[in-house]
């Protein structure tokens, strides 16, 4: 079965993720087209990470439908998942393995048809070239970020979750990052999904924003367009100004 | 259109038994497409490729580590050490340690393929646990049925790293060779080591749905069998009620064919078969209950938390 290419690559309809009754998601809806750059804004328990994990299949909604790639999610995660990537700061790779060992199991994993070949590119684009025979747990944090990204990126993936990806790098490397995954979207027109508390990032990288806030989405739109409503210089003032109820007025 | 049409599901009718089978084949296929081929273009089959990727894995670990290794081999040897000793000291004594020599150390030989078959499985689980690697595994290719081929092929793999050498200094110590029992052997280690792989699996799944609360679970709950599956005393030394319980699980039948057969020289094929068909039945409801944990971690959210 091919599926139609102009469908969205990730669509959420009404959906809620309730935990023993607390709501972490609350009946939220949205499509992402295939190829765009969306960011997903919130404060800490706003429902970001339980939105990404139910797009990964590692969390059943309990109501409504994810689907990703046109598959229902987490029924028919093994669809699409080998067309899928995530990466993490939160989220290691076994630090006892060396990165090429780690790269070369992942790419097995995820069916990558020349092995050597794939992790000798990426190690050429992500300069992790003299690192490859390193034991993992042995490298920086810069350098283990490089290391998830490879990952990552190692089956090329139609859509790309990102959770934070340059958390804890200093501004020299993260910049550095940001410029790999823009090229890397650029040429392969993936579909990624950015959760930040990085603003500067969204700005540059996204081309849409959805704001969540206590389970719900309280704004979605482009990043230029957010900035005009709220009458605001930064993404940040936006972030605040929903955080702190005041988007109602701003708005106005 | 129906729910079942929509998603593609062309089962419809109910058919007798049908529940138990559904969820058996969910328990290996992932109830999720990892069986339908057809529709991914060759992404969502059962993969030898993706369980020697997992195997790979953790062989890197074990060879990246002695200590590990020593672990393996380390207690099995104290173990048949102490109780060939302990045997050697009873036949100077009594009559029937004169003549059943090595009934210890096969004990201690054959409950080490059990104890060291679960621990095997359990701990290469554990690994992704400590590694804060089981998301990454979970939102990868990999069906849960790969993933515990692969943790099974781990648990011969490390069971052959500790037994072989143990069994070899047996002989040196003891004079009692293990490998002489020849086609029973054989079969007494298919039947340990399938209850192996099924307190294994309900571990795993515990694991998954509770996090590290429940390690404590890989490392004790075999010796919940120590003693009910009569691995140094026949079953009739229990009481009356509690040697129904014995029976009704499979080591206990290898317990007492190895007894046959070194002290009274008798293969009891018909343990063995009794053993395989309580196995059978331990083995699916392990993976009914590995598949429950797994769709309740699902619901709860517990895949996140990781090794919390």
């Amino acid at each position: 079965m091919t599926l139609a290419t102009d469908s969205p690559a990730i669509e959420f309809d009404r959906v809620t993720k309730l935990y023993k009754g607390a709501r972490a998601v609350d009946g939220i809806s949205f499509s992402l087209r295939r190829g765009a750059i969306t960011g997903l804004l919130g404060g800490n328990g706003a429902g970001k990470t339980t939105t990404i994990a139910m797009i990964m299949g590692l969390v059943t909604p309990t109501s409504g439908t994810v689907r990703v790639l046109g598959a229902l999610m987490p029924r028919e995660r093994y669809r699409v998942l080998h067309r899928m990537n995530f990466e993490s700061p939160y989220v290691d790779v076994p630090m006892r393995l060396t990165v090429r060992q780690n790269l070369s199991v992942f790419a097995q994993l995820y069916g990558v048809a020349d092995p050597a070949a794939r992790i000798a590119e990426l190690a050429a684009e992500l300069d992790l070239a003299d690192l490859l025979d390193r034991p993992t747990g042995k490298l920086s944090a810069g350098q283990k970020t490089r290391v998830s990204l490879a990952k990552a990126l190692l089956n090329t993936p139609e859509v790309l979750l990102l959770d934070e990806p340059t958390a804890s790098l200093d501004p020299d490397t993260a910049d550095w990052v940001r410029t790999r995954l823009e090229a890397f979207c650029r040429d392969r027109r993936a579909t990624v999904l950015l959760a930040s508390h990085n603003m500067n990032e969204v700005e540059r990288l996204c081309e849409r924003v959805i704001i969540m806030k206590r389970g719900r989405i309280e704004d979605d739109d482009t990043p230029q367009r957010l900035l005009q409503r709220y009458g605001r210089e930064t993404l940040e003032e936006v972030f605040l100004d929903v955080a702190r109820g005041r988007q109602r007025e701003a708005a106005q | 259109m129906s729910r079942a049409a929509a998603s593609g599901r062309r089962h419809s009718e109910p058919r007798p038994g049908g529940a138990i089978r559904r969820c058996l084949s969910s328990a290996f296929a992932g109830d999720d497409g990892c069986e339908n081929h057809a529709m991914t273009g060759g992404m969502s089959k059962f993969s030898f490729h993706r369980v020697g990727a997992m195997v790979r894995r953790y062989w890197y670990l074990l060879r990246s580590s002695w200590p590990r290794v020593l672990d393996l081999i380390y207690w099995p040897t104290v173990q048949m050490l102490m109780w060939g000793f302990l045997q050697l000291y009873l036949s100077q004594k009594t009559g029937f340690f004169a003549q059943a020599g090595g009934v210890f150390i096969g004990a201690v030989l054959l409950w080490d393929i059990l104890f060291r078959g679960q621990l095997g499985f359990s701990i290469s689980f554990l690994e992704e646990m400590y590694s804060h690697n089981l998301a990454n595994l979970m939102m990868s290719p990999l069906c849960p049925v790969e993933f515990i081929a692969a943790l099974m092929t781990m648990s011969i793999i490390r069971l052959a790293i500790g037994m072989i050498p143990v069994t070899l200094l047996a002989i040196a110590f003891f004079g009692f060779n293990l490998w002489t029992l020849g086609l029973a052997l054989v079969a007494f280690f298919i039947n340990l080591i399938l209850t192996s792989w099924s307190i294994g699996l309900v571990v795993a799944g515990l694991l998954l749905r509770n996090g590290m609360g429940a390690e404590s679970m890989a490392w004790t709950i075999m010796f919940l069998f120590l003693p009910l599956t009569c691995v140094y005393y026949p079953v009739s030394v229990l009481p009356h009620w509690l040697q129904y319980v014995s029976w009704a699980l499979p080591p206990t039948y290898v317990f007492e064919g190895m007894r046959a057969l070194v002290a009274g020289h008798v293969f009891r094929a018909d343990l063995m078969i009794e053993a395989f068909a309580f196995n059978i039945v331990l083995f699916a409801a392990a993976s009914i209950a590995f598949h429950m944990l797994l769709e309740s971690a699902r619901t709860e959210g517990s895949l996140l938390q990781g090794s919390e």
